[in-house]
C-alpha cells in the first residue's frame, strides 16, 4: 500500500435503514446487472418469538433490522490473496479493491474466499465481478449510485479515517462476519436492535433474495 | 467526503451542470440556465431525438399510485435509456428534500423496455370469450371507430348511467392524462359516478361523519421533542417510500426529535425495524376493541379532557347528545357498559379480543395520557376491513378524548398529512349524471344495477340506479380482476358480454384485467410524454417535476389525450374537447396558470432545464383553524363540531337495509365485522390478510423481474402456525378458502402474530380459468370477498379466513 493512500470506504447507518433496497436496485440499474447478480445486498436479520400468556394474549420479543453492504474494499482483502492470477489489486491512492477483467480467468477463488460473498461470477462472460464503489463516477466527484439512492441518507462514501473519526470504529454487526478476518473499510452506526457478529439469537430472514 | 455534505455536481463529458443548479433548486430560475444543457430543448417536441452520440439527460417522473411522485433522471444514448438516476440536485443532507426514487423507480428502465409491452391496438378474437386472452392486431382506425360506435350505441340504448369509467390508478401523477377520459365522457353525456377508493373508502366515510370529510391530518413535521407517536395499522416505511414521502419526514423527526414511537399492527412492518419503534402485535381487525379498552381507562381514571369534549365534540356524554338521540346512546355510556349491550369495555374485555395483554393496554392508555403532545394516526390498514368504517372512527376518537387536536405535535386520528404545490389538471368539466355509486359495487351494478338503491347499496344522488352498467372505459387500471375482489366470481360476471356489453382498456401490458377487454389500446408511459407533475399526495415537499419524453413513441403506442381527441372527433365534440389545443399546449397553459398564482415558480423554459423544482413544505397542524375558533370556523358536519355521535349515522342505522351481522352505529363502537376471527372454523382456522409491499405498487411493476428477485412474493406465517403444518421458509404453499386457492412461497417469521397469515397484494393473477382456477401468481384477490362493508359499501380486502397447507412434494 502507498504511504500517501487515503483509504475510501462506506458508512452505513443501521439505525436509519428500513431495508427498502433502493441502494441495491440503483446499483443494479447503473451496472446493468443480471437478475441473479447484486453488487450491494440488503440483509434482513430477524429473531425472537411469541409466547402464549395462557389467557388468550401473546407476549413477544420479536425483532428485525436490515444491513446493507456492498464491497468493503478491505485492508486485508481475502479475494486479492486468493486470486490465482493477480487480477485483483488494491489501488495505491484510494485503497479500492478492483478486479481487472482483462486478467481474470474466472477461476472463482475470490468468490469462495470472501467472507462477505462479494465477488460474483458473471455466467455470461465467465469472469468475476463486484462492486467497485462506482470508481468511474469519482472523477466527477460524484458518490457511488447507492449513496445517492438511499432514501434515509443512511449511506456515505469517502475518506475512511474521516468517517471513523465522526462515526466510530464499528464494522461488526450480525449477520456480517467477524471484521478481524479482512479488516473491511466500513463504518457502521448500530441501531437499537443490532446484534453482535456471531449472534445466533436471530437468523437471516431473506436468504433467497441474497444472490 | 461526498454524500452527506453539499455535493458538487461537476462537469461530466457531454453535459454541464453547475453548482448554480443547487441554488436554483431552491429559488426561482435565472436566465443563466438558458446556457445550460441540462435538458435538450428539442426534446420538448415529442419525436425529436438527439443526433449526437453523446449521452443526454432527460428528466421524467414516476407516475404510479404509491403516494409519491419521484424524479427520474434518465441518461439516454441513441434513443435508449442507459441508466437512471434520480433527484440529486441540491443538498443531500439529512432533512433536505430530494425526490429520490425508491427501488421501483430505480428499476424503471427494465420495465419500460420490457418486450411484453403492448405495441398495437387489439381486438378480442371473434368467437372467444373475455378472460381467454385471445387477441388480434387491428388498425387504430378500426379500434377508434369501434369504441366510438359502442359509446354512441350504448348511451342511446341504455342511457348515460350505463356508462362508466373504471376505478384505476396505474397512472396517478402528471396533470393532463388522469382526467382525459372523464373530460370526453362528460362532453358526450356523462357517466355513472363512483365514490370511495379501494385505498380509503372506509376511512373516507368515517371522516365524513366525524370531521366532515378528508383522510389526512397533520404532517409529521409538526412533531415535538421527546413526544409519543402512536400508529394504528400504518407503515410509512412500506407504503410511503418516496424520497420526500412521509417515511423520510418521519425518519428525520424520529432521529432529530428523539421521539417515542409505538406501532400497533398484526405485523412487524419495516417501520418497526429502525429507529427504536415498539411493536404491539394485535389480532387483525380488532383495533376498535383496543381503542375501547383504552377509552375505558381514560374515562374511569379521569384522564379525558372534558373541557375539550364539551367545547368541540357532540355525543361524548349524555349531556352532549343531540335531541334525536335515545338515552344511554352516548360514547361514554357505551364504554362504561350503560349502553344497550350492557358491557363495560374494560382492558380485560379488550385483551381477549385483541390478544394484547391487559396490562399493556392499561399502560398504553397512561402513556398516551401522559405525553403532551401526543400524535395519534392510522394508516389504511386498519380500515380496509369488513368493519373498517367504525374502526376508523374509533381510532379518531382517541385524540378527541385526550384533547390532542389542533396544537403543535398533535393529529386527529386520521392519516399523516402533507403540503403540496398547487397545479391544475386538464379540466374534466361537469358530469351531467348526478347519480353516485360506491365504487366497489360495480360488479353488483353489472349484474343487478336497477336493484341497487340508496337504502341497500349506498346509492347517492338518486333513489336507485336507472340502469345496469353496460360500458366500461378502463384507463391504466387493473381493477377489473386483479385488484378487485373474488376474481373467480368476478370472472363469471365479466365474461358474460350480454351483461356489460363493451370494455375498452388502454394499458402498457397484458394484465389480467386487460384480458377481459373487447378492445385493448397500447398506451405510452408518462416518461414517454411531456408531463408536468406536482409532488404526490403523500409527498411532504412542495415540488414540481418537468418531465420530457425520454424518446419518441415506439411501435404504435399513443397517449390517452390523443386517443380521446380522436374519439372526440368521431363523437362530434372535437372542438369542445381539445379547445384547439395539443397536449403540450394544455400542459403549458396549466403551468402558466399555476405560475400566475404562485410567482415563485420558475419560468416554463427554466423549469424544463431544471427538471425538478422544489422548496421546503409548510408544517400543517390539522383542524387548527377550527380549534382556534370553533364558532367562526365550524366543521362541515351537521353539528359544526366533531361528531362522536352522528345523527346521519343514526338515521342510516334506522333506515338502511342491513344484514344481521352488519352494524352501522351513530357512535364508534367495536364491531368484529363479518368473516372475523369469530367466524373461524376447523376448515378455515386462520385469518388471511394482506399488506402493501415494497416490491411493486399495487399491481404496477409487479412484472418487473429484477424486483421479483429483490423482494420475493411470500406468505408471512408465524412458526407457531408453520410448525404443525410442517412448513419451512421457501416451501410452496396452497392458501385457500371457499372462494379460491393460490400458490405462494412461505416466509416463516416471528414478525407476524400467530393465528394470522399475510401476503402482499398486487401480484398478477395467473390461473387456468377454464380448468381448476388455482392461482399460481399468488394474487390475494383470488381469496377476497365481493361482499361490501356496511357503511361505505367498500372493499373489505383485508378480512378473510382460510387455511394454509404445504404443497406435497414441493
Amino acid at each position: 500500500m502507498g504511504p500517501n493512500m487515503t483509504q475510501l470506504g462506506f458508512f452505513f447507518d443501521n439505525n436509519r435503514c428500513t431495508g427498502c433496497k433502493a441502494c441495491q436496485l440503483a446499483c443494479k440499474d447503473y451496472k446493468d446487472l443480471s437478475i441473479e447478480t447484486n453488487f450491494r445486498r440488503v440483509f434482513d436479520y430477524e429473531g425472537g418469538a411469541f409466547t402464549d400468556n395462557g389467557d388468550g394474549t401473546w407476549a413477544t420479543n420479536s425483532f428485525a433490522y436490515h444491513v446493507s453492504v456492498a464491497c468493503n474494499h478491505c485492508a486485508m482483502p481475502a479475494c486479492l490473496a486468493a486470486c490465482a492470477v493477480g487480477a485483483i489489486s488494491k489501488d495505491v491512492d484510494n485503497g479500492l479493491v478492483l478486479i481487472d477483467s482483462a486478467i481474470c480467468i474466472g477461476c472463482g477463488n475470490c468468490v469462495t474466499a470472501c467472507p462477505y460473498s462479494v465477488p460474483k461470477m458473471n455466467t455470461e462472460t465467465t469472469i468475476a465481478v463486484k462492486c467497485d464503489a462506482c470508481v468511474d463516477r469519482q472523477a466527477d466527484n460524484m458518490p457511488p449510485v447507492c449513496v445517492d439512492a438511499c432514501q434515509m441518507r443512511a449511506l456515505l462514501f469517502g475518506d475512511l479515517d474521516e468517517l471513523r473519526s465522526t462515526y466510530g470504529n464499528t464494522s461488526a454487526i450480525a449477520p456480517l462476519p467477524d471484521p478481524t478476518m479482512t479488516e473491511p473499510s466500513l463504518v457502521i452506526k448500530k441501531g437499537s436492535y443490532a446484534k453482535e457478529t456471531g449472534d445466533n439469537s436471530g437468523f437471516i430472514g431473506n436468504e433467497a433474495e441474497l444472490v | 467526503m461526498t454524500g452527506q455534505d453539499e455535493v458538487k455536481r461537476l462537469s461530466r463529458r457531454s453535459f454541464v451542470k453547475t453548482t448554480a443548479l443547487a441554488t436554483l433548486a431552491a429559488s426561482a430560475g435565472s436566465s443563466a440556465l438558458a446556457s445550460l444543457y441540462g435538458c435538450d430543448p428539442e426534446a420538448e417536441t415529442p419525436g425529436a431525438s438527439t443526433s449526437s452520440v453523446d449521452e443526454k439527460i432527460v428528466w421524467g417522473h414516476c407516475a404510479v399510485n404509491c403516494g409519491s411522485t419521484c424524479a427520474l433522471q434518465f441518461h439516454v444514448r441513441d434513443d435508449e435509456i442507459v441508466y437512471t438516476e434520480s433527484d440529486n440536485l441540491g443538498s443531500a443532507e439529512f432533512g433536505d428534500p430530494q425526490l429520490r426514487a425508491c427501488l421501483r423507480g430505480r428499476s424503471i428502465r427494465r420495465w419500460l423496455s420490457d418486450p411484453d409491452r403492448l405495441k398495437y391496438p387489439m381486438r378480442r378474437v371473434a368467437g372467444t370469450r373475455r378472460g381467454e386472452g385471445q387477441y388480434e392486431q387491428i388498425s387504430w382506425e378500426e379500434a377508434l371507430d369501434t369504441i366510438a360506435g359502442e359509446m354512441k350505441r350504448i348511451r342511446e340504448t341504455y342511457g348515460n348511467e350505463a356508462m362508466t369509467i373504471h376505478y384505476a390508478s396505474g397512472i396517478t401523477s402528471g396533470n393532463v392524462n388522469t382526467s382525459a377520459v372523464d373530460r370526453l365522457m362528460n362532453l358526450t353525456g356523462g357517466y355513472l359516478n363512483y365514490y370511495g377508493s379501494y385505498s380509503s373508502a372506509h376511512i373516507a366515510a368515517a371522516s365524513t361523519y366525524t370531521y366532515g370529510g378528508g383522510n389526512y391530518g397533520s404532517t409529521f413535521t409538526t412533531l415535538q421533542n421527546g413526544q409519543l407517536v402512536v400508529l394504528f395499522g400504518n407503515s410509512p416505511s412500506d407504503t410511503r417510500m418516496g424520497g420526500v414521502g412521509h417515511t423520510y419526514d418521519f425518519s428525520v423527526m424520529r432521529e432529530t426529535k428523539n421521539l417515542r414511537v409505538i406501532l400497533i399492527d398484526y405485523r412487524l412492518s419495516e417501520t418497526a425495524t429502525a429507529q427504536n419503534c415498539e411493536w404491539i402485535p394485535i389480532r387483525p381487525g380488532t383495533d376498535g376493541a383496543l381503542v375501547a379498552g383504552i377509552a375505558h381507562v381514560l374515562i374511569t381514571e379521569n384522564l379525558v379532557d372534558e373541557d375539550f369534549l364539551a367545547k368541540y365534540c357532540v355525543g361524548y356524554d349524555e349531556d352532549s347528545l343531540p335531541e334525536s338521540a335515545v338515552p344511554n346512546s352516548s360514547y361514554k355510556s357505551y364504554i362504561l357498559g350503560m349502553g344497550k349491550d350492557a358491557t363495560a369495555k374494560t382492558p380485560a374485555w379488550a385483551a381477549k379480543i385483541t390478544q394484547i395483554p391487559e396490562k399493556r393496554i392499561i399502560d398504553l392508555a397512561h402513556e398516551m395520557a401522559e405525553s403532551d403532545p401526543v400524535y395519534i394516526c392510522q394508516g389504511y390498514g386498519s380500515q380496509r376491513h369488513s368493519n373498517g368504517e367504525i374502526t376508523a372512527r374509533s381510532i379518531m376518537v382517541l385524540p378527541q378524548l385526550l384533547g390532542q387536536i389542533g396544537r403543535d405535535g398533535t393529529n386527529d386520528g386520521r392519516r399523516e398529512g402533507n403540503s403540496a404545490i398547487s397545479l391544475g389538471s386538464l379540466p374534466a368539466g361537469d358530469n351531467p349524471v348526478k347519480t353516485r355509486l360506491p365504487t366497489f359495487l360495480w360488479t353488483e351494478a353489472i349484474k343487478n344495477g336497477e336493484k341497487l338503491t340508496s337504502l341497500n347499496a349506498g346509492v347517492q344522488g338518486a333513489e336507485k340506479l336507472s340502469s345496469s352498467i353496460k360500458f366500461i372505459w378502463n384507463y391504466a387500471g387493473n381493477t377489473l380482476t386483479n385488484q378487485h375482489s373474488d376474481i373467480n366470481a368476478t370472472h363469471e360476471i365479466l365474461r358474460d358480454d350480454s351483461l356489460c356489453e363493451f370494455i375498452v382498456t388502454s394499458e402498457l401490458f397484458m394484465t389480467d384485467s386487460a384480458k377481459y377487454s373487447d378492445i385493448i389500446l397500447p398506451d405510452l408511459t408518462m416518461q414517454e410524454q411531456l408531463s408536468l407533475s406536482k409532488d404526490g399526495y403523500a409527498d411532504d415537499a412542495e415540488a414540481l417535476i418537468f418531465g420530457q419524453p425520454v424518446y419518441a413513441p415506439k411501435f404504435e403506442r399513443r397517449g390517452i389525450y390523443q386517443v380521446c381527441s380522436d374519439l372526440a372527433e368521431r363523437l362530434g365534440v372535437s372542438e369542445a374537447f381539445t379547445e384547439g389545443k395539443s397536449r403540450e399546449d394544455w400542459t403549458r397553459e396549466l403551468y402558466e396558470a399555476a405560475r400566475e398564482k404562485d410567482p415563485d415558480l420558475p419560468t416554463w423554459e427554466d423549469g424544463l432545464a431544471l427538471g425538478v423544482y422544489k422548496r421546503k413544505p409548510k408544517v400543517i397542524v390539522s383542524l387548527k383553524a377550527f380549534i382556534d375558533d370553533p364558532e367562526a370556523k365550524p366543521l362541515p358536519t351537521e353539528s359544526g363540531k366533531i361528531q362522536i355521535y352522528s345523527e346521519k349515522l343514526a338515521e342510516f342505522a334506522r333506515t338502511w337495509e342491513l344484514e344481521p351481522d352488519e352494524l352501522v352505529s351513530p357512535i364508534p363502537e367495536y364491531d368484529p365485522g363479518f368473516e372475523s376471527y369469530l367466524n373461524l372454523t376447523e376448515e378455515y382456522p386462520l385469518i388471511v390478510t394482506g399488506f402493501h409491499y415494497k416490491g411493486h405498487t399495487h399491481s404496477s411493476y409487479a412484472n418487473n423481474k429484477v424486483l421479483e428477485q429483490a423482494a420475493r412474493h411470500q406468505l408471512w406465517i408465524n412458526p407457531i402456525d408453520a410448525e404443525p403444518r410442517g412448513i419451512k421458509t421457501g416451501d410452496q404453499l396452497r392458501v385457500f378458502n371457499a372462494r379460491g386457492e393460490i400458490r405462494i412461497e412461505a416466509k416463516v417469521t416471528p414478525r407476524i402474530i400467530p393465528g394470522a397469515v399475510a401476503l402482499p397484494q398486487g401480484r398478477w393473477h395467473n390461473a387456468d380459468m377454464a380448468g381448476d382456477k388455482v392461482d399460481f401468481g399468488g394474487c390475494i384477490n383470488t381469496l377476497t370477498t365481493l361482499r361490501p362493508s356496511p357503511l361505505a359499501k367498500a372493499n373489505p380486502q383485508h378480512t378473510n379466513i382460510g387455511q394454509v397447507e404445504k404443497v406435497n412434494g414441493a
